[in-house]
């Protein structure tokens, strides 16, 4: 196989009989509130199930039925699973939306819709399916009421005949998602989906040339969301307090997270929870219980989105000043104020990085997959503790909430970190301590617990000027000794975050910096890159702020280094100049996307070879 | 010749700890502030009950009574949140470790305006702790605005009139959802011993509002919350003994004279009748006296309700009974087999 075999450098064009195997990406345009989620999964699971790597986007929004909603499904043999910009193949159940979609399709792509639709009139250089989706839906659902909801899952039977996808792939993935419990649905959804399947085999010849082909990548791999992954990186880190308020796109991790604390987390002797979840009021009171849960010794979390950021700021610099644990998920949304809330961005770098009045700085991680969000999240709860100051976990919309393969995740061998914590014993043997003084160099004090049984455990904790005895203080040589100690504390984390995973050619001149979601397109760029215009790219992907010293020598070692921001401001890049060199600060560049899609390939390769003028 | 003198020996409580053990650090507020009175008698109450120190936690917000934890309890560990957000704080920190003895102190600015929403919501979940209100009327630390407690017509130094109705805290308490209500005023010190004994064995939330003058900012002709104006219009509802659970209590009682009420830990709440006949366990009862008195300019003090059958916030919230901040990764970290099992499903 040739390695100059990837998806960017095919013709467009193609002659008849060509055929384009497991490297393309399928849209499905409906309505949302139509039950055409599960219709999706089932589609995007049997391509799973068949071996080939997939990726689902769903694109959808903030009202609960009646708006237009997409759903992309990324077929690729090479694992790319970031969006691919161009839609292959289409299947239009929207009225309101169908005739745009088809407009913006590049010549040859696919078309399934619904035919009253009347879209085949729209261009000679598509390849159309018409779908007469009533007529088929009534004879397999006699229930007039439920057909709305069956109605989609034709689709997924003509596209399966149209791509190849295995119909026994089709039905395993139906048993997948309704479970045993709900057998009788599952039925109903598989005789539509046949109705489908029948329907294209009798009535259509296939003249697009898009085919799914069995592979065997996905042994063993998994489906989750990322809000999934990070809830059970918070079980599996021993999270005892939860403190939430609802916001999209962050609800489903405490709900999932809910949902799993019921099963596992119950003690078997008494039926009692060995946890305590809280919807709060607002974000004001979630972020406050979650450090006060933190100051008692509890493992605490909260998960929220912008607008919650905005609202935690005061709180968030109190636990930066008092030194007060937390880990904090911000699944990442489209701002500013409501903004886009269904959509995705890396918005909320840079606030979040400096959150609240006065000089703060908060450590942040930025997973790129459902397998470090899990890892991660336990990292973020030992890492908390061990530094006793709020930690942002920043994942975004797109990791948050879309399905995504993943290997299975490693149980955590190592035992939790607690951090510097003393007990009565302790005490004893100390006769007493200093909350705040800088003991072993490392910027972090000892702290004791609420209720610690000692006289001389209690300390008093407060966001006024405190010196290191933790006791009220507004002098000068205090308050500065305090905050240098911080800041060397910030220093210290250097040390301890996680570090980049860096990519390094030798020949290349260029090289990226990334974080988070913008992997998957930086990654397939480098790839564009190299084989499309001959460029090659190192790649720097941050996994943590404050950053560590491997990002500066990366710098050091290209001529030019793109760093690629989900934003309009540049937040990454400018975070990053705040503490590089001059000399290194003229070597960056930025690229930038902030519509609200997850970033794709294309995007970023376009943008690098026109600032490498080429 | 030397003369031999044995120094008394030191006054002690159940646990053998002075009264000492129980002080905080020197005030920091005016001379005369009410709230200072309070911090008094808290110190003596804990001492009195013999309440291990430092199994008590302090919450406070911001302003002049949220500074005061600092001058009480100094071996109890405190913590001083932002403003008006310390039942966030406190409901945190009770759910890390429900095995701590929560106390709150705040005012009426904290509560009553910007802690609002957070103290509806704490008194909506009956978080078995205390919720102490030093109640002014007035900002004292930003210099004398009035605050949302101040009442209709009372005057400010500078002369301006309110002319916004007060929120009643206890009103709000009572109807939302806390078990624990009562009224005090700073200069009376039995009720108010009695009222936080109560308090500190109630297994629910207790709101006590008490009325504490400011003597810089508001204690002058024309104000409401002032030394002399609660010297001619505090009502006391009825006189409060409180006897604790470690004392003999096989005292006679006169039928019909007293309410004997049984707290949580066996202490029971001796509630005398003055004038009026006043049932401390009819929610509604309490809010028609609440009401009434608003007319009258009487300030009704002593226990407006107290209920100590209903579930607190642990309890509905199906905790273990151990502190959840120290159990051990055997009991927080679920098994690898469990991991397995997670990832089938997902598979």
């Amino acid at each position: 196989m040739s390695t100059l075999e990837v998806s960017p450098a095919e013709p467009r064009f193609r002659e008849p009989g060509h055929t384009v195997v497991n490297d393309f990406s399928i849209q499905v345009a409906t309505v949302n509130g139509s039950g055409s989620q599960t219709a999706n999964t089932v589609l995007m699971r049997s391509i799973f199930q068949m071996g080939v790597p997939v990726s689902g986007k769903n694109m959808f929004p903030s009202n609960i039925a009646g708006l237009p909603t997409w759903f992309t499904i990324r077929a690729s043999k090479h694992g790319y699973i970031g969006r691919k910009k161009e839609i292959d193949f289409l299947v239009a159940m929207n009225p309101e939306t169908a005739r745009e979609d088809v407009m913006k399709l590049d010549s040859g792509a696919a078309v399934v819709y619904d035919e009253p639709l009347k879209l085949d009139g729209l261009r000679s250089d598509l390849h159309f399916y018409p779908v007469p989706f009533d007529k088929l839906v009534a004879p397999v659902c006699p229930d007039a009421k439920l057909r709305k909801l069956v109605r989609n899952m034709i689709y997924d039977g003509i596209v399966s005949w149209l791509l190849s996808i295995e119909m026994d792939e089709i039905r395993n993935a139906l048993v997948k998602q309704f479970g045993k419990r709900k057998a009788k649905a599952a039925e109903l959804n598989w005789g539509a989906a046949q109705a489908g399947y029948d329907y294209a085999a009798k009535t259509f010849t296939k003249s697009d040339p898009y085919q799914i082909r069995r592979m065997n990548e996905n042994t063993g791999k998994i489906i989750i969301e990322g809000n999934t992954a990070c809830a059970l990186g918070a079980m599996f880190a021993g999270v005892t307090v939860v403190t939430w308020y609802p916001i999209t796109p962050s609800s489903s991790l405490v709900e999932s997270l809910i949902g799993y604390l019921k099963r596992f987390r119950i003690d078997p002797e008494t039926g009692k929870a060995t946890y305590a979840v809280v919807q709060a009021e607002d974000e004001l009171a979630s972020i406050g219980m979650a450090l006060g849960a933190g100051w008692a010794g509890a493992r605490s979390l909260t998960a929220t989105a912008g607008p919650g950021i905005s609202l935690m700021s005061e709180f968030v610099g109190l636990g930066y000043y008092a030194e007060v644990p937390a880990v904090i998920y911000d699944v990442q949304r489209v701002g500013p104020s409501t903004g886009l809330p269904t959509r995705t961005m890396q918005g909320d770098i840079l606030t979040t990085a400096l959150l609240s009045h006065g000089d703060t700085k908060h450590p942040m991680f930025f997973p790129c997959s459902p397998e470090e969000c899990f890892s991660m999240s336990i990292e973020a709860f030992d890492f908390a503790e061990r530094f006793q100051t709020p930690v942002f976990v920043m994942t975004d919309l797109d990791l948050g909430m879309n399905n995504w393969m993943s290997d299975p995740f490693q149980y955590p061998e190592k035992p939790v970190n607690r951090g510097k914590v003393l007990t009565a014993e302790d005490l004893d043997k100390l006769g007493g301590f200093a909350r705040y003084k800088d003991v072993d160099g490392d910027g972090v004090g000892y702290r004791t617990l609420p209720a610690t049984n000692h006289h001389a455990a209690a300390y008093f904790t407060r966001g006024s000027g405190h010196n290191e005895k933790a006791q009220y203080t507004e002098r000068e040589d205090d308050y500065i000794h305090n905050m240098e100690r911080l800041g060397h504390k910030f220093e210290t984390m250097r040390k301890y975050v996680p570090a980049p995973e860096i990519r390094q050619r030798a020949d290349a001149e260029i090289g990226f910096v990334a974080a988070g979601t913008s992997h998957y397109a930086v990654g397939e760029s480098c790839d564009q890159l190299l084989n499309e215009y001959e460029i090659p790219a190192s790649y720097l992907r941050l996994k943590a702020y404050p950053f560590t010293p491997e990002l500066a020598d990366f710098i050091d070692r290209h001529d030019r280094v793109y760093v690629v921001d989900q934003n309009r401001d540049g937040q990454l890049l400018a975070l990053m100049r705040l503490e590089m060199t001059p000399e290194q600060i003229a070597k960056l560049r930025s690229i930038r996307y902030f519509g609200g899609l997850p970033l794709d390939a294309r995007t970023v390769t376009d943008e690098v070879v026109r600032q490498e003028g080429r | 010749m030397s003369t031999i003198t044995t120094p008394a020996p030191k006054k002690v409580n159940r646990l053998g700890l002075e009264v000492l053990n129980y002080k905080g650090a020197k005030t920091t507020l005016c001379a005369g502030c009410g709230h200072n009175a309070i911090s008094e008698r808290i110190v003596e109450c804990f001492y009195e009950l013999g309440v291990e120190p430092w199994r008590v936690g302090k919450f406070s917000g911001i302003g002049c009574s949220s500074k005061s934890p600092a001058y009480f309890l100094s071996l109890s560990h405190g913590f001083n949140g932002v403003h008006g957000r310390m039942p966030a704080i406190a409901t945190g920190a009770m759910l890390g470790n429900r095995n701590m003895l929560g106390l709150g102190v705040t005012g009426d600015g904290d509560t009553a305006s910007i802690g609002i929403g957070q103290f509806m919501h704490l008194v909506r979940r009956n978080l078995p702790m205390i919720y102490i209100i030093e109640d002014n009327g007035v900002y004292g630390l930003t210099k004398g605005q009035f605050s949302a407690t101040a009442d209709v017509g009372s005057k400010l130094k500078t002369g301006v009139i309110n002319d916004l109705p007060p929120f009643d805290c206890c009103a709000l308490a009572l109807k939302w959802g806390a078990t624990f209500v009562a009224r005090s005023f700073s200069g009376d010190k039995k009720q108010l011993q009695a009222l936080l004994k109560a308090a500190i064995v109630h297994d629910g939330l207790s709101v006590i509002d008490v009325v504490s003058p400011c003597v810089t900012f508001n204690d002058h002709e024309g104000s409401t919350k002032s030394y002399s104006y609660m010297k001619d219009h505090e009502e006391p509802l009825h006189a409060l003994d409180f006897v604790p659970a470690f004392e003999d209590i096989s005292v006679e009682i006169a039928e019909g004279e007293v309410r004997d009420v049984q707290l949580h830990d066996g202490s029971h709440l001796r509630i005398r009748k003055l004038g009026r006949d006043y049932d401390p366990t009819d929610r509604l009862a309490a809010l028609k006296a609440i009401e009434e008195a608003e007319k009258e300019h009487e300030v009704l003090t002593g226990v407006l309700y107290v209920n100590t059958e209903k579930p607190n916030f642990m309890e509905m919230l199906n905790i273990v009974d151990e502190t959840l901040a120290t159990l051990p990764q055997a009991r927080t970290r679920p098994t690898k087999e469990a991991l397995e099992e997670i990832m089938e499903e997902l598979r």
